[in-house]
């Protein structure tokens, strides 16, 4: 099979003004992938399953990633006039990255007999903006995998037939996959659809200490 | 629970105060509404709790008289966050969960996770281990394909003894299991760079007696199949699978291969030692739930050949690479997807590692879930007692499917 880098230039070609950067991987595995941008992923995804050298006809596996906000502090020797002396001194530096829910999709083909060719699309936030287009009028085979992502890390799949909570109930609120959910503190209290059950959980979560300040509650006692 | 409060409680819309709709059939959808009389659908909850469901699977099902039009697939009633708990916990700890998710095929289950982990670290493993994978693997598919014919001549209602004779074959399979790992269904066996424990040369001698007895068994089993009116009307031309469909639905396993396509990924990816073997790859024309049913026996005598070559090359040596340290095991930043053949289709993990020895992301590609996408597909137009036959010929695991 072609390499990745061909692969994209290709894509660039046949679909003009798409967004795709490589995302290298640096493990052994040596299993790279493709970060193609939201607006352009279905027709992208499209060229990948009709191409005849390519023919990713099979989308294996679908699946959700969390990727949470993290701060890299890095010391850097800098140097500075002090007291009128050229002196080297040590700085952090303080490096914000957001976070962002990725949903990666490993294609193979089966008609070629060759893959797998991974492609990732990524949200823009991690909460309103947790919208990605979906690629199950593409792939049938992402119409269960793409709910599962829906229930379990909350991203919106956009032209989804059927975008509905699929293991959790519906009435359930939170995410479970998510990096940053926290679990009821009793489960007696989790929502379940009767009513005067769903009654007492809403007074549950509006008294649940949130994640940083249960640490201080515990510090008082 | 409350059903009203569902969102998939309005599978039939429509009055329900006796008027007629006035809902021009229209025959491309299937949904075009009824032509009954009354002008009702029959809306009917089947499952979770029934005995053809294989555990606690629920269709919402509508109902043109005994014709299916509609059908919703619910789960998530054995859902417990498997992905969740496998980011909470070491690499190594997640073996052994690893057999709770389809547990009639643990070891396939252990082995695709292995391959994952060792993908991601880059792991070799021993040539005999690589054996007694295959060995095991093959013995697995023998017991899990027996019993899925038993459980799907059940569920047409010869009740009890076709399953029992699948089942006195599967019970010597899992006496050798018991034997070699120390349990018969959660095994635990396999891990990162081998096995846990070699097999003696008494157990491989056990393992032959039993195979060797194993396909008059099968012809015994297959002369009860093929020939069987009931089960000829029961299944020939019922819930038919197109090759395109499947495919696009990502179906995989026998299912996809009664369907004419060609796809074992023991040939096309050739992991573990597969390469080294001779067998055939047997394939359906029709795609009907008949095909899938002998997709199944003709699987299985494939798998008798494997063994038979498997215990005749199997080598000495060790069964574990030394250079893994399990319990302090800290892959190097990455990711893999490593995916197998299991008994039920490709079975995949999908693994991050971020350097630390729990795994960032871990995601099981189960191939029972994906399989039942297109279960509404194969049902509509056919009677409520053909959907049982059709699910039964799907072979779903609610271990796997609910994850």
């Amino acid at each position: 099979m072609e390499s990745l880098e061909e692969i994209k230039t290709r894509v660039e070609a046949a679909v003009p003004g798409a967004d795709i950067s490589i995302i290298p991987n640096p493990g052994p595995a040596n299993q790279p992938s493709l970060l193609i941008d939201n607006e352009h992923a279905p027709h992208v995804a499209r060229f990948l399953r009709d191409d005849p050298a390519l023919r990713l006809d099979h989308c294996s596996n679908v699946t959700g990633v969390d990727w949470l906000d993290r701060t890299v502090t890095k010391k850097v020797k800098v140097k500075k006039l002090v007291e009128g002396e050229e002196k080297e001194v040590e700085e952090t530096h303080e490096e914000f990255f957001p976070g962002y829910l990725e949903s990666v999709y490993h294609l193979y083909s089966m008609a070629l007999k060759q893959g797998p060719v991974i492609i990732r699309m990524r949200t823009a936030d991690r909460g309103e903006g947790a919208r990605l287009p979906s690629l199950t009028p593409v792939y049938r085979s992402a119409d269960f995998q793409e709910r599962e992502i829906f229930d379990l890390y909350g991203i919106r799949f956009d032209g989804h037939p059927d975008l509905r909570r699929i293991l959790m109930w519906d009435e359930f609120e939170d995410y479970p996959m998510r990096k940053d959910y926290r679990e009821p503190d009793d489960y007696e209290y989790e929502p379940t659809p009767h009513d005067d059950v769903l009654e007492k959980a809403k007074q549950h979560y509006s008294t649940r200490p949130q994640l940083d300040g249960a640490e201080e509650l515990t510090a008082q006692e | 629970m409350n059903m009203s409060s569902r969102a998939e409680r309005s599978v039939v819309e429509g009055p329900r105060d006796g008027t007629s709709p006035v809902i021009p059939r229209d025959p491309s959808t299937a949904l075009g509404m009824t032509t009954r009389l009354d002008g009702e659908l029959l809306e009917v909850s089947m499952g979770p709790q029934h005995p053809s469901t294989h555990g606690v699977f629920r269709m919402n099902v509508a109902l043109d008289g005994e014709t299916v039009v509609k059908l919703k697939p619910v789960f998530g009633y054995l859902h417990r966050n498997h992905e969740k708990i496998g980011e909470n916990t070491s690499y190594l700890g997640s073996m052994p969960y690893t057999d709770r998710l389809d547990y009639f095929c643990s070891l396939t289950n252990n082995w695709a996770y292995a391959l994952s982990v060792e993908k991601l670290a880059g792991i070799e493993v021993p040539e005999r281990a690589e054996y007694l994978r295959i060995i095991l693997a093959e013995l697995t598919r023998l017991q899990n394909h027996a019993s899925l014919l038993g459980f799907l001549l059940s569920d047409m209602g010869a009740w009890g003894t076709p399953l029992m004779y699948a089942f006195r074959e599967r019970e010597k399979i899992l006496d050798l299991f018991e034997s070699l790992a120390g349990s018969r269904m959660m095994c635990d066996y396999m891990r990162f760079g081998g096995c846990r424990v070699d097999a003696g040369p008494d157990w491989i001698g056990r393992a032959k007696k039993v195979l060797d007895a194993f396909p008059r068994f099968l012809d015994e089993f297959e002369k009860l199949l093929v020939s069987n009116e009931i089960v000829i009307a029961r299944t020939q031309h019922i819930g038919k699978l197109t090759a395109d469909l499947a495919i696009s639905a990502g179906i995989t396993g026998p299912m996809l291969r009664a369907s004419g396509v060609n796809y074992d990924l023991r040939k096309v990816d050739g992991y573990g030692f597969y390469p080294r073997f001779k067998f055939r790859v047997p394939l359906g024309d029709h795609g009907d739930t008949y095909d899938r049913l002998m997709m199944r026996v003709l699987e299985m005598r494939e798998s008798i050949e494997i063994l038979k070559q498997a215990f005749e090359q199997i080598p000495a040596g060790p069964v574990m690479n030394p250079k893994v340290k399990l319990r302090s095991f800290r892959p190097p930043v990455g990711e893999a997807y490593g995916r197998i053949e299991g008994p039920k289709g490709e079975l995949g993990f999908y693994l991050i590692s971020d350097g630390s020895s729990n795994p960032y992301r871990y995601r099981v590609r189960p191939p029972s879930f994906i399989n039942l996408t297109i279960l509404e597909d194969l049902c509509l137009g056919h009677t409520v007692a053909d959907v049982m036959v059709i699910l039964g010929s799907v072979d779903i695991v609610m271990g796997e499917v609910d994850r």
